[in-house]
């Protein structure tokens, strides 16, 4: 019977989308699961451990219960200030370069430049500012840190506000530029204000990131177990501090390493959902 | 009237008033200091290696030996061959493990969910790129590593342990802090960026391609497989390729779960190692001699090198389909 076959050949047909279909629903979940099972392990391993010693104090000497990593938090504070002190003046710079005058070939190098940079692991800039920086001028500390940080969030805020600038329409430029306006108050005065909030969402961004880098700090600004906010001298951060709790011996620290993880993605979480904010009260306001 | 004359001057000459000067040159300036930045990036590290690379020239990358410290009978000598081994080890295992939990993850995504299912879900997935690598290094280190210890690695040794050629893959000791292990975290860790990137890919595909397919009675699967994939091969093969260069750059996470201990190559994957990353963490503090210190910036050197081929050749390939999708349209 051919009709019989033909109809098997169907039912194999759809069997296979079916399996198919079911596969990409299981790897899914997967993946998924797998999200969920480390943001999970972090909270319940982690809010144990969070009181306000855990805050306010600097970590015990070797195999010492108790402690905390406020020298570590100011240390990642002031290194992202200074970062950031560094990197938006020329992230903006040069995003602003690029699409309100640059014109020909050095644009074209600036935009591959930017590419580049995003683009360096971020090992490699720590061995980059240990190099220069933390061989020949500054030894291991607080500013060589920042260095590295700023590198990494260059390339962030120059592409994040590039893309904004993108969107200011032309007519907004030329209707200022029609009235004599120089141009540099037409980006400052016109085209920047339009697109502040899409500006800090980028800003944000590159903060969140730089604040979970761990390797280019490790190699630049050590960290330090003391409170210390002096620029010259080795800086605590988060993340070096996780790493050093984490692989030591001792239980209590281990706990520790937990505590800060969640300190740490709480502080990622809360400077991206700054973005969410605004980006949404910018799409908001723009209709 | 003096407003006047400077407003028709302008209207002749273009723009170009005198505190536009100013500005031009700062954020030229900006752009000049990005330039030079990664100008001198290469050249500094370029130059910081010479001596390394003038004394052991290409026995760096093929010699074995990574001896630090002079003695009567090992002579000084940086052969990072077992790092690299460790970097290619560790990235072919996350991409091997990532790429079909990404990939089936995307075509559920775009293909099958629904958007009320499929934005979130792939929103949630790609939240995993935001978790710092130190995150993923604490959880790897106190919850994936003994559950390699006493389960995973047992049972691979039990089941492929006595196949011939296999066998070999997962013989010795199970430590959990091994290359395997260093594997599995960065495929979770590169799972979120070749997600993130096949599913703009996949929705690239022109909507006539499916929508033909399955006017003419396919099931969705043959659409897929027929008509999607097939298109935007080139485009997944890319951003496999860039969660590869991501793979090779990670550091800490490797770092805490790899080992760190072995520099001999063994073919079991079960044997702790080093990554070139991670060797340069374990080791920067220690480079006391000039020839040491130019040793490890060869290793960065090497780093960036390989991970920029990776970038260059995914950029190249995503790049291709959206080309080829801008010429459909046209």
């Amino acid at each position: 019977m051919p009709k019989d076959g033909e109809e098997r050949r169907f039912l194999g047909r759809r069997v296979r989308g079916t399996v198919n279909a079911a596969l990409a629903v299981a790897l899914t979940a997967l993946s998924v699961a797998i999200l969920f099972a480390i943001v999970g392990h972090i909270f319940v391993n982690g809010v144990g451990s969070l009181n306000a010693d855990f805050f306010t104090k600097i970590p015990k000497p070797y195999g010492e219960v108790g402690g905390g990593i406020a020298q570590a938090i100011a240390g990642t504070i002031v290194m992202l200030l200074v970062a950031g002190l560094i990197a938006i003046p020329i992230g903006m710079g040069t995003a602003i370069y690029i699409i309100e005058f640059g014109r020909g070939r050095f644009a074209e190098v600036v935009r591959f430049a930017i590419e580049l940079l995003a683009e360096l692991p971020s090992i490699v800039v720590g061995v980059f500012i240990w190099a220069l920086l933390v061989r020949n001028l500054t030894g291991y500390s607080g500013i060589a840190g920042a260095c590295a940080l700023a590198v990494i969030m260059i390339p962030i805020i120059a592409r994040s506000v590039e893309e904004i600038l993108k969107l200011v329409p032309d007519s907004l430029r030329e209707a200022a530029l029609a009235l004599g306006t120089p141009r540099w108050k037409v980006v400052l005065y016109i085209v920047i204000p339009t697109v502040l909030p899409g500006i800090l969402t980028g800003v944000m961004l590159s903060l969140a990131r730089a604040a979970g880098e761990t390797a280019p700090l490790l190699l630049t600004a050590l960290g330090n177990t003391f409170f210390n906010l002096d620029l010259r001298r080795p800086m605590a951060a988060m993340p070096l501090q996780i790493f050093n709790y984490a692989v030591s011996p001792y239980d209590d620290w281990h706990r520790k390493a937990w505590a800060s993880t969640l300190v740490l993605i709480a502080i990622v979480a809360i400077l991206s959902g700054a973005v969410k904010f605004f980006t949404r009260r910018w799409k908001h306001e723009s209709h | 009237m003096a407003d006047r004359s400077s407003l028709s001057r302008r209207a002749t000459k273009a723009v170009v008033d005198p505190s536009d000067r100013v500005f031009t040159a700062l954020v030229g300036a900006a752009s000049t200091v990005v330039v030079a930045l990664i100008v001198g990036f290469i050249l500094l590290l370029v130059l910081d290696s010479t001596e390394s690379i003038g004394r052991f020239g290409s026995g760096f990358l093929t010699g074995s030996k990574w001896n630090p410290v002079e003695t009567a009978l090992n002579h000084i000598f940086f052969g990072a061959l077992p790092f690299i081994f460790g970097t290619v080890v560790t990235s072919l295992i996350a991409l091997v493990l990532a790429t079909p939990l990404a990939l089936g993850s995307a075509i559920f995504v775009s293909e099958y969910a629904p958007s009320w299912l499929g934005k979130p879900v792939a929103f949630i997935i790609e939240l995993l790129v935001a978790i710092p690598s130190v995150a993923y290094g604490v959880w790897g280190l106190f919850v994936l590593v003994p559950i390699m210890r006493t389960g995973i690695e047992p049972f691979l040794q039990t089941t492929l342990g006595k196949v011939p050629v296999l066998g070999a893959l997962v013989a010795g000791p199970a430590f959990g802090q091994d290359l395997l292990t260093g594997g599995v975290v960065l495929a979770i860790m590169i799972l979120p960026t070749i997600l993130s990137l096949s599913r703009e890919i996949i929705d690239q595909v022109p909507r006539l391609q499916k929508e033909g397919m399955l006017a003419l009675g396919a099931t969705r699967w043959e659409v897929l497989s027929k008509a999607v994939l097939p298109y935007a091969r080139g485009g997944i093969v890319g951003a496999a390729m860039l969660g590869l260069a991501r793979a090779i750059g990670e550091t800490m996470a490797v770092t805490m779960v790899i080992g760190n201990s072995s520099t001999k190559i063994s073919p079991s994957i079960l044997t702790p190692g080093y990554t070139i990353a991670s060797a340069i963490a374990n080791q920067f503090t220690e480079a006391d001699s000039p020839i040491y210190f130019s040793a490890i910036v060869e290793l960065g050197l090497v780093l960036l090198l390989v991970a920029s081929v990776f970038n260059i050749g995914s950029r190249v390939l995503v790049r291709r389909i959206a080309r080829r999708e801008g010429g459909a349209d046209a």
